[in-house]
Parts: C-alpha cells; structure tokens; sequence
C-alpha cells in the first residue's frame, strides 16, 4: 500500500527568549506513517503535542530534526527542509489542512473563502464556486450566509465554512485539527461522512479529535502521542 | 512555477557615511511570489526596498533583475535611461503617500494613461478606456475620472495610485506601507483588492510594513529586519507562529489582539 505520508525521528522544541531563553521540549522521536486510504487520530492529553506535530508537517512550526516526507506530484519532498516556495507548492496541490479556527479575510464572501483553493489550482471561477455551493449546502450552513464575509458568524457556522475550504480539492493528504469541536450532532454526521468519502477516495488523513463517537467512527488507528511527549518521563 | 527568480539579490549594503542602512542583504524573489519585509522603524526596510528599486544605490553587492527577453541584468550597470523605462513599464511603485507617487494637479484618466503611454500607446480612446477599466477595478466611480487626485480621498488616492502602477501590467511591484496612513475600514478594502490583484495578475511583490497582519493577509514568505540586518526569514506562516529570533518573538508578541 502506498505511504504518501513518512515522519521520521521528528523533534521540536520552543526556545522563550523573551523568558530568560528557556527551551521547552514539545515532542522528540516522532515516528509513523499514514497510507493511502487511511485515517490515523493523534491521541492524548491536552498539551502533549499532538497540534504541534500537525503544525510541524503543514509548515507552520519549524521543526528542530528529523524528516516529513510527503508524496508530491511522484517524488518525495522533505517538508523539514523545504523551502518556502516548495512548501506552498506542496500545500496548493497535495498537503490539505482544516485548522480549528477560521482565518477571515475582511470582505471575502464564505463562498469565495472555501473556493479559493480550487481557484489556487486554476479551476475556472464558476466551476469552483458551484463545487463550493455544493459543500455548503451539505453542511447545512444557511444559504443567506454565502454571500457574507464569515467575520460575524457563530463558531459552528465558522468551521463549516473552514472545513468545507479543506475538503473541496482532492489533496492526496488531509490533516485536521479539530473540525468537529463547535458542530452539533447533525453536523458531526455530515463531517463523519466526509471523512468516509475521502477515505474511500484514496486520501491519507490524519487529525485530532476529542469527540469520542467521531473518533471511533473515523479512526483506523490511534497514534498516542504521549509516547513522544517528554513529559512521559517527568511524569 | 517558473523555473527561475525573478530578481536575484547578493549581499547588498547600504552605509550613510558610517551609518548602516541595510548590510549583507541576499535573497532571490520568484515570479508570484509576494515576500514581506517587516521590522521596526530604522531597521532598514525603507533602504533595502530603495535599494532593490534603483532608487538609491547599494554600497556594495548586486541586484539582477530577469528581463522579459530572459537575460539578467545588473540593475546598477543599466544606463538612467534604461533603468526609468523599466520603473514605467516592467516595474511598479506604490509609495506609502499617494501624493508621492501620483500627480496630483493632472486627472485620475491621466494619471492611469500617462504610464500607457509610456508604453507607447498613443490612441486616446484606447487609453481612456483602460483608464476607465482600470478605475473601475480600484473601486472608483467612473465619473471621477476627470477629477483631480487633490480631490480624492486618501484610500481613494491609494487605490488610484494602484491603479497606475498595474495599468502596464508590471511583474514586479514594490510597495512602502500601501496601508499606512488609513483607516482600518479603508485598509480592509485595500487589502482586499491587494489581494485579489496580485493572485488575479500573478504579480510578484516586495511589500515593506510594520504591520505583521497585513504581512499574513498579503505575503507568502517574510524577512524581520533589525539594525539593517535580516535577522530572520522563511515561510510567512512560519515565522508568525513560530518566531525563533529574540526580536522576532517580541514582535509577534507585541501584537494587541482585538
């Protein structure tokens, strides 16, 4: 089976220089793989790392050792190293992530704000918009709030939009921090069965959930993170 | 993505008699790229940015600049000439004061048109409409088109200023704090139009400000200069939630949240 995602030997530590320069360890020896067609749940306490590591492979935290290795258009980049533009290139067409929380573009319509990845990959603007009417609209998020900017929704409506955004291309790889916290039971089901669809279309997922019932409906392995949390040893 | 930079840039200094403006600055800028220089002030951004549009010479170091006919070419070996034409043309600048970049006693159509001509085009119709269209694509009521900068206000003036500089459709587009200076409703609206701009065109764009959310919002990778020297650099996203320089967390940890 094809493993489009490799962390080896990971390590990632915080140095607060505005605090005397102390060095909080975050995670070392981060090791696994996820394939295609899989769905692998970081799992363990708060504060253990595991936003960290999702933040580590989607290039927003440096990472002090070790590699990321993602399939990219057939050859392998080492997200690690990368540099910036082959970090982005690497996002815009292989590497997904819905974060908790929405970014919000003053004066960005939802529909325009969950379009503009496609748009990103030179879909025709009509095309991406009906795909992203499309994903709202299984989302059950109110037809009158398209044409808004997401600034003044509620959290709820906030991540609907978000989520729809990181599922609307077909990204090889999808990480997801979270994208159930703030939906109600109905919603949940809808992003479960997302997840499903994505599975079935070959993508390798992996993402944090604390949602039991989610968890258990995505999960095909949970990958305790403690195991790589430092503090196992203080503890 | 094009296989080569779009400006290369080798450790470029600036002295002012002893003083340091910017010292041992190297990077190379891609096409579509849009790199954000942040910093306090004094810490050499405005140098550094003058400095890469020929509008001050380096002290030392090199700037080359990938023409359309696919040479280099040393922008400090360029004849005046040459080097005003691609300023007019290939180049834009969009000046933190509108006034410094517009003229303020001609109309908004020919403050658009007078960079068309620059280009050669001489059919006054033709130029009058781009004008118009390009108004339009600012934001700005077509029936302004006759009226003077001096009676536009200043995010008007911003977005026409933007408007002249695109009209030619440059590759490359240095801005000095486009959003300094206005109101936050304003900036929204500018940055919006940034934005769409510079995805819509595939501009690549060196933007100098101190102000690191219009550097999330606008920027795919950023340099935080301090005393004139880039202390760190990489990934936009990267440097925002994971600053590794002392001066740089300050920075980030500096930001008042709303």
């Amino acid at each position: 089976m094809p493993t489009p995602l490799v962390v080896s030997e990971v390590a990632k530590s915080f140095t607060m220089h505005l605090r005397d320069g102390i060095r909080l360890p975050v995670v070392s020896g981060v090791s696994f793989s996820v394939k295609k067609g899989e769905c692998v749940v970081l799992g363990g306490p708060s504060g253990v790392g595991k936003s960290s590591i999702l933040k580590m492979l989607y290039g927003n935290y440096a990472v002090d050792a070790g590699q990321i290795l993602i399939e990219h258009h057939g050859h392998l980049v080492d997200l690690a190293k990368a540099a910036p533009r082959s970090v982005l290139e690497v996002r815009r067409d292989t590497l997904g992530y819905v974060s908790q929380f929405l970014r919000v573009v003053p004066r960005v319509s939802a529909l325009d704000v969950v379009a503009e990845p496609l748009l990103a990959r030179g879909a025709a603007q009509d095309e991406a918009r009906e795909k992203a009417s499309e994903l709202l609209a299984k989302l059950n998020l109110p037809r009158e709030l398209w044409q808004l900017p997401p600034a003044t929704f509620s959290g709820g409506e906030q991540q609907r939009v978000n989520i729809a955004r990181g599922f609307i291309t077909d990204h090889e790889i999808l990480l997801l921090d979270e994208p159930t916290a703030s939906l109600d039971a109905k919603n949940r089901r809808v992003v479960v069965e997302m997840i499903a669809a994505k599975k079935a279309e070959g993508v390798a997922l992996l993402g944090i959930f604390h949602d039991e019932e989610v968890r258990d409906a995505v999960a095909d392995r949970i990958l305790d993170v403690s195991a790589f949390s430092p503090r196992k040893a203080a503890a | 993505m094009s296989a080569v930079p779009l400006l290369k840039v080798n450790d470029v200094s600036k002295f002012y008699g002893s003083r340091i403006g910017c010292r041992n600055v190297s990077f190379e800028l891609w096409p579509g790229e849009v790199l954000a220089i942040v910093g306090e002030s004094g810490s050499g951004k405005t140098t550094l940015l003058s400095c890469l549009s020929t509008r001050l010479m380096p002290s030392s170091g090199v700037v080359e600049y990938h023409m359309r006919d696919g040479q280099y070419r040393d922008l400090a070996r360029m004849g005046e000439a040459e080097r005003r034409f691609l300023m007019r043309t290939d180049w834009g600048f969009v000046h933190q004061n509108p006034a410094d970049g517009l003229r303020m006693t001609v109309s908004a159509g020919a403050n658009v048109g007078e960079r068309l001509m620059a280009v050669g085009d001489r059919h006054y119709g033709n130029i009058r409409a781009t004008a118009t269209d390009w108004l339009r694509r600012v934001e700005i009521e077509e029936d302004r088109i006759d009226d003077q900068p001096r009676a536009f206000s200043g995010g008007m003036r911003q977005r026409l200023q933007i408007a002249r500089n695109l009209v030619t459709s440059p590759r490359l587009v240095f801005m000095d704090e486009p959003t300094g200076g206005l109101d936050v409703s304003v900036q929204a609206r500018l940055l919006d139009l940034v934005r769409g701009l510079v995805h819509d065109l595939g501009l690549s764009a060196i933007i100098v400000t101190h102000d690191l959310a219009v550097a999330r919002l606008l920027s795919h990778r950023m340099m935080v200069m301090k005393d004139g020297l880039v202390i760190e650099q990489g990934l936009t996203d990267r440097v925002l939630d994971d600053p590794r320089e002392p001066y740089t967390q300050l920075l980030v940890s500096s930001i008042l949240q709303v």
